[in-house]
């Protein structure tokens, strides 16, 4: 019989393609300038007050000083440093956005398994109802919910979770009505596997490259969401330095005459969040374009 | 060079390709060369990864962009290929070189109407719109299509594999070119549609004077299309000549390996084993300062390794690289000849017994019945193959007999006991005695698992072994298909594709399965890699008397490996028999239909029989006999009016069809006075 030798396996092949994957995202501008953006965020909230030049919660300043010498982005109309607020201000929604990411990702994959699993009439009833929920606006929902339940972080955790579910699912039925027509899958079933066996041991693991790249565009998604939540009010409540708590405080002072050209109050915060969501979206671009090729 | 001093439409002079991977150069081609001349057929035949996609690709610089040529030059009809500026490449691609790929799906724009897309062709050179139209509808006439009107206002998806072949083989042909690369042009399609697809080329060839040069894996396919044949072997020619001095005298112990791994000549596997190549292609760009051959060489001396062996010249135009050529019939064999089959008691209860198996899909409101009432019984020990056409419903009939599709009417029983139709409600028990190995291997072991977790998960399902117990069988099955122990604890993609096959052989086996449905389960090997594969099934068949249900459309196969053999046509049972008689003769006119169109390497002779137009939808079966709209040997209203019984025509031998079997015999012995005596 035929001698099997020759060509030795090399068993760290999958680690050589994991360290490729990462080298390609390290060598990826995109994500580089990514990475620096969030983990700069994630540095400061995680700090805190230690780096910033005054206390954020201070209010000894002369209120609504303009940007420069000793108050980079000035103080705000109770005499806070912009510059410190806004630093720190990143902490909340570095707690909630992923949290919510997650729950959303855990509990569409079960439903884009079992859905495109199954398929028949399990797959009719459930995409339907997807549908129906997809074409409900996401504020929406989410203050009907808050108003229902309650403000606090838990429930603004939940309510975005959940509404990213049907959204996740639909990716991830995708990958598995392609996966479950290759033969491994089969294979499975001839052995008399069971359903969830089959589901979450082999076919979960072919499909974590694309659930990998929804998760990231997700989170940038829930931070947009968390700090729209929170400028109407169902997040963070004064004084926290939260960005989106800060704009919604000191937005009317934009448009009263008496403060006209206050900008700085509203600015800095709101560029804050808007960094942080390029960043994140920055780093999902990079990491699709490697697992996708 | 041609004696007449035209310029050859091809020729390579030592070309060196690499490709660049991970920073380093891999060397794919080395110093290849040779020369295809006007009106030639050349044909390039090789195992995957020798390099014969890469020259296809260097003679059009089309190698991807981590590719290049290092040294040596490229002629086109006189013309200095790597000399050319990207204005000129572009000029010679457009009017000079064409070529077919294997995928002709692939090749078409998906949307674009066909008439778009030929006149594509001719709008290129500067031709008018409208005579470009005129000059479509012409080109798609010279390849044999028949409703050109219709055809030229589809989308490529609304045609069949073999349609949309012969429409990128016109658009090949639409300008003439000095040279055409055809590379595995018909590996994706049916025997029947490749047998016709082989013949227009050949038949067009012949007519426009045009240079081919001819890529394939398969011997038999170059021995009909070519003259002369080069063996590629780790980017380097080892051999070269006239087809006929290649097949019967070859000079180079790779080509006398390669032609020794193919079942032919009706051998089957109680005459004897296949032998095989062993070892593994050298990696990419691996050094190789001696012969290229030489790890896997029966013959290797000390000399092999340290010294590359000259092209030796063997008469006027047969070349071969190797120091020993006088010696390469005396290659030894690496698998000693004989080998035990097992034997089958046909007086015993059949092992599975399938009675009348129907399946039905409904699709938009339309009922296609895909199996249409199909019986056999299996016996322990036996192989039975299940030849057709894609679109016979071979494949539907193994996985209802599976339950993996739930048959709509119809049963299986298993050792005399009714097994339910749906694998859900079939006990472990009856899961475990019906087992399958799959035609691709990269898709039926899961990517993510090792070696050790895919044999480990089985082992406890089939055999109900777990912990040491199972690692020990672990281990004894991996023997048992001549998996390494290393191999163990790596991925699938770390494998070749014989290896990967390997595992799931050993996937199946891991419990003690009754019925191994085994589709086309070399199909996607190499030649070299499917001998040693047939050997180790039929091997393990005597050791487990295991029965098999053996699908594969390659006709040579089915014949080593089947004891007893079903033809199937839209879902029914046409011919069933023993091996030798299903191939012997006399046959239902389908199997002599499908036996036609096999390219061999034994020698022609046979002629092919066209079978009129496609295999009918199993939406609409046609009335009467399904066969009859194709049939060569129609008889007239009795086979459009009434369906023929399956019947015995002769001890063991079932057939169905109205031509009594004297008569089959009478008018096929005719011609097979022509076909040559089966090979040594």
């Amino acid at each position: 019989m035929s001698t099997v030798s020759v060509a030795a396996p090399r068993p760290s092949e999958a680690r050589i393609a994991r360290r490729e994957t990462l080298q390609q995202l390290l060598r990826s501008p995109t994500f580089i300038v990514g990475i620096a953006i969030v983990g700069f965020w994630v540095f400061c909230a995680l700090f805190g007050s230690s780096v910033t030049p005054h206390d954020p919660q201070d209010q000894s300043f002369t209120p609504l000083l303009k940007p420069g010498g000793n108050h980079f982005f000035g103080t705000d109309t109770l005499g806070r440093d912009v510059f410190s607020r806004v630093l720190v201000g990143a902490s909340d929604i570095l707690k909630v956005a992923p949290l919510a990411t997650l729950l959303g990702i855990a509990g569409g994959t079960v439903i884009g398994l079992v859905t495109g699993y199954f398929r028949g009439i399990v797959d009719d009833a459930v995409s339907r109802v997807v549908d129906a929920w997809l074409a409900l606006p996401l504020i929406v929902i989410a203050v009907t919910a808050l108003v229902a339940l309650g403000v606090s972080t838990a429930t603004l955790i939940v309510v975005i979770g959940v509404v990213f579910m049907p959204i996740v699912s639909r990716t991830v039925r995708a990958a598995v009505l392609a996966e479950r027509q290759l033969e491994y899958v089969q294979a499975a079933r001839l052995r008399g596997e069971r359903a969830p066996y089959v589901m979450f041991v082999e076919i979960l693991p072919n499909v974590m490259a694309p659930i990998i790249v929804e998760a990231t565009v997700r989170l940038g998604y829930a931070i947009f969401a968390v700090a729209g939540l929170t400028f109407l009010g169902f997040g963070p409540q004064p004084p926290s330095p939260d960005w989106a708590a800060q704009v919604s405080e000191n937005y009317q002072l934009v448009n009263d005459t008496a403060h006209q050209g206050n900008y700085w109050t509203v600015l800095f915060p709101g560029a804050a969040v808007a960094s942080m969501i390029v960043g994140v979206n920055l780093i999902a671009d990079a990491i699709a374009r490697v697992l996708q090729r | 060079m041609t004696a007449d001093g035209a310029a050859p439409a091809l020729e390579l002079r030592e070309l060196d390709v690499a490709y660049r991977i991970r920073g380093r150069d891999r060397q794919v081609l080395r110093g290849v060369t040779f020369t295809v001349a006007p009106a030639e057929s050349y044909g390039l035949v090789g195992e995957s990864g020798c390099g014969k996609s890469t020259t296809a690709l260097s003679t059009v610089q089309y190698l991807p962009r981590n590719g290049r040529v290092r040294s040596g030059s490229i002629h086109i009809a006189g013309r200095d290929v790597l000399g050319l500026s990207y204005a000129e490449l572009r000029r010679l691609r457009a009017t000079q070189v064409s070529m077919v790929y294997q995928d002709p799906s692939q090749a078409l724009n998906p949307s674009i109407k066909i008439g778009n897309q030929v006149a594509e062709v001719f709008r290129v050179r500067g031709i008018a719109s409208d005579e470009a139209e005129d000059r479509s509808s012409e080109v798609l006439r010279r390849v044999q299509i028949a409703d050109v009107g219709s055809v030229l206002k589809r989308y490529p998806h609304q045609l069949s594999g073999g349609m949309q072949q012969r429409v990128v083989i016109a658009m090949a042909l639409a300008k003439d070119p000095a040279l055409l690369i055809l590379d595995e042009p018909t590996t994706g399609l049916d025997a029947t549609v490749e047998a016709e697809v082989l013949d227009l080329i050949a038949q067009l060839q012949a007519e426009f004077q045009t240079s081919v040069l001819f890529i394939s894996h398969n011997l038999g396919v170059i021995r009909r299309m070519c003259e002369r044949v080069g063996v590629l072997y780790a980017g380097r020619l080892v051999e070269e000549g006239p087809v006929e001095v290649i097949l019967q005298d070859p000079r180079h112990p790779y080509t006398v390996g390669l032609i020794r791994c193919i079942p032919r000549g009706g051998v089957r596997k109680d005459h004897g084993r296949l032998d095989t190549i062993p070892g593994f292609l050298p990696m990419l760009g691996e050094e190789l300062p001696g012969c290229v051959f030489a790890d896997r060489c029966g013959l290797v001396r000390e000399v092999c390794h340290t010294s590359e062996p000259p092209l030796h010249r063997l008469g006027e135009r047969h070349a071969s690289r190797c120091h020993f050529h006088d010696e390469a019939h005396e290659l030894p064999r690496v698998i000693p000849e004989n080998l035990e089959a097992a034997s089958i008691d046909r007086s015993a209860t059949p092992l599975v017994r399938v009675a009348d198996l129907e399946k039905t899909f409904h699709q938009h409101g339309h009922a296609i019945r895909a199996v249409a009432g199909v019986s056999m019984s299996i016996w322990a020990g036996e192989t039975v193959g299940l030849v057709g056409e894609s679109g016979s419903g071979k494949t539907t009939f193994a996985r209802a007999l599976l339950g993996l599709v739930a048959p709509t009417g119809g049963s299986v029983e298993v050792d005399g006991r009714t097994v339910p139709p749906k694998l859900g409600q079939r006990s472990q028990q009856d899961v475990r005695s019906l087992q399958i190995v799959f035609q691709n291997p990269d898709s039926a072991l899961n990517r993510r698992h090792t070696v050790r977790r895919i044999l480990r998960r089985a082992l406890k399902k089939l055999a109900n072994l777990s912990g040491a117990g199972a690692e020990q069988r672990l281990l004894e099955l991996a023997q048992s298909v001549r998996l390494a122990e290393r191999y163990l604890t790596v991925r699938p993609n770390q494998l070749s594709g014989g290896l990967k096959q390997r595992v799931a052989i050993a996937r199946a086996f891991s419990g003690t399965p009754r019925l191994v449905v085994c589709d086309e389960p070399t199909s996607a090997l190499d030649v070299s890699v499917q001998a040693a594969i047939l050997n180790l099934l039929v091997e393990l068949q005597t050791m487990r008397k295991v029965a098999y249900l053996f699908i594969s459309h390659d006709l040579g196969v089915v014949r080593y490996i089947s004891d007893r053999i079903v033809v199937l046509y839209l879902g029914r049972v046409m011919e069933f028999g023993p091996a030798e008689v299903v191939f012997e003769g006399p046959h239902h006119p389908y199997t002599e239909a499908l036996l036609s169109a096999l390219p061999t390497i034994d020698g022609g002779g046979r002629e092919r029989i066209k079978l009129a137009g496609e295999i009918p939808s199993a939406a609409a079966p046609p009335p009467g006999c399904v066969f009859q709209t194709r049939c060569h040997r129609k008889l007239g209203a009795i086979c459009e009016e009434q369906a023929p019984p399956l019947v015995e025509v002769e001890q063991g031998h079932l057939m169905a069809c109205h031509i009594p079997i004297e008569e089959l015999r009478r008018l096929q012995a005719e011609k097979a006075v022509e076909r040559v005596p089966a090979a040594t």
